[in-house]
């Protein structure tokens, strides 16, 4: 199995919270679907965040797709290979309509406007959200904005998906839907994730971030 | 500020505009903010009465056309009316000329009363203008036309996000508003609401900064280095350029008149 990502003795602290990552070993290989669980503020996000330097680590390395990364010029390459799927949809779809939000990657990739149109319909299709291209994205639903976020990493073709809690606030039927379209992509995964439930219906592997630690269950 | 005005100015439905279809809405919306602002510019820069009056009239013909909300449409132009009111008290008072009449040893003016007159004019036809024309298009529609219009880049931006955030950020305020009244919180004229309320906006204010991180932190996964791209549809016809030479044609019409030699 290919190793994607890699962490070596990665630590974190905020000012006030202290110390939240302490000296972490992870790694993720190629068709893997681990799950991150943890309390409230054991820095799962944080550690994501880390992954795709959104955030500075204190100490330690970043491997990603077979290399060190370790400037903000690194990890330009290593967000458009690893999808990151944020908390809140509203903080990723800032555009005013689906089309020109689930665009903005390829286009960003370098594609051009036609092929970043077509990118993105042939994504929302297969999401089941054919149709939804011209809509704003604000009111949509929150099962529908959940989906387009997804349509949205999903057409920068990553390799890898980090998702943070993708199933919050959505009720039971868009979970399902969220569940079935999540396992018939070939992506490997980290998923955080409070639901049992939810976890057991697409992880591979388990594990936990407790104590700054990230262990396996 | 009374209950009915104060709807006007923070009821935000997002881009959600409730006017039904109308002759303005086959217009591209290039074509009626050019058509907007050249009316706008003419109508503000004239120095009689006569353009301003004129320029009322149109402005009720293009509020007709568009089949404006009477109501809505009412709310708004009273709102800035208000304003109006202000100056046209204040004016005859403030400018010196020959007087008109007086009123416990003031003297009102006639310029000054000419004045105020031709603010009211001017006011009321621009902002019927604008709510007939550029009002009646979607908030996006507006960032897409302006940024075909070439006008800066940064000011689109700021206003497409500001019209995407807009909703968030006032459905925040109202989630937290409502929280506050849930615990019995009613505003009175003491310290503990002034200190309540600054607590509100404070957080409000803490929040939208934090979700602005996270906002450019999604970007910035999704690769972004500086360039919104804009996808629309709009297409220029004929019956827009027949727009913009009526604008022109008024702009000739408007010189013609002396407007602006007096």
């Amino acid at each position: 199995m290919t190793e994607l990502i890699r962490t070596e003795q990665l630590s974190y602290s905020y000012p006030v919270r202290g110390v939240v990552l302490d000296s972490v070993d992870m790694s993720l290989h190629a068709g893997e679907r681990v799950s991150l669980e943890g309390s409230n503020g054991a820095g799962k996000t944080t550690f994501l965040n880390l992954l795709v330097g959104l955030n500075k680590p204190k100490s330690g390395r970043v491997f990603a797709f077979g290399k060190e990364r370790k400037i903000e010029a690194d990890f330009i390459e290593v967000r458009s290979k690893a999808g990151f799927l944020f908390q809140d949809p509203d903080d990723q779809l800032f555009c005013p309509t689906v089309l020109e939000d689930v665009a903005f990657g390829p286009l960003n990739q370098g594609k051009s406007f036609d092929e970043a149109k077509a990118i993105s319909i042939g994504v929302l299709d297969c999401l089941g959200m054919a149709g939804f291209e011209n809509r704003v994205t604000h009111q949509l639903s929150g099962g529908e904005k959940r989906m387009v976020t997804l349509a949205s990493v999903l057409a920068m073709k990553p390799d890898v998906l980090l998702l943070d809690e993708p199933s919050n606030a959505l009720d039971k039927q868009a979970r399902l839907r969220l569940i079935e379209v999540l396992s018939t992509l070939p992506q490997a995964m980290i998923i955080i994730s409070h639901e049992p439930s939810f976890l057991d219906a697409l992880v591979t592997r388990r594990t936990r971030l407790q104590g700054g630690k990230i262990l396996d269950v | 500020m009374p209950q009915f005005l104060e709807h006007s100015m923070t009821a935000w439905k997002g881009q959600r505009i409730e006017h039904k279809p109308s002759l303005v809405d086959s217009f591209d919306p290039r074509a009626r903010i050019l058509m907007a602002v050249i009316f706008a510019l003419l109508v503000v820069f004239s120095k009689n009465l006569l353009l301003p009056f004129i320029g009322l009239i149109i402005a009720f013909v293009f509020a007709c056309l568009a089949s404006l909300h009477l109501k809505r449409t009412f709310r708004r132009v009273i709102a800035m009316d208000l304003f109006v009111a202000m100056m046209i008290i204040m004016l005859p008072f403030t400018v010196t000329g020959d007087e008109l009449f007086n009123v416990f040893g003031l003297s009102a003016s006639k310029e000054g009363f000419m004045l105020a007159i031709a603010i009211a004019l001017k006011a009321n036809a621009v902002v019927l203008t604008m709510l007939a024309l550029v009002g009646t298009m979607e908030a996006s529609t507006l960032g897409h036309a302006l940024g075909r219009l070439k006008v800066p880049e940064k000011l689109v931006h700021l206003l497409l996000f500001t019209v995407r955030y807009l909703d968030v950020i006032s459905r925040e305020y109202r989630r937290m508003r409502k929280a506050m009244r849930a615990r019995a919180f009613v505003p009175k004229t003491n310290v503990h609401t002034l200190r309540s309320i600054g607590y509100l906006v404070g957080m409000l204010l803490v929040r939208s900064l934090e979700r602005s991180e996270r906002i450019y932190d999604a970007m910035k996964c999704r690769g972004y280095c500086g360039k919104l791209y804009l996808f629309d549809t709009m297409a220029w016809q004929q019956r827009d350029t027949g727009l913009i030479i009526l604008a022109v044609l008024f702009a000739i019409f408007s010189i013609a008149s002396g407007a602006y030699t007096v």
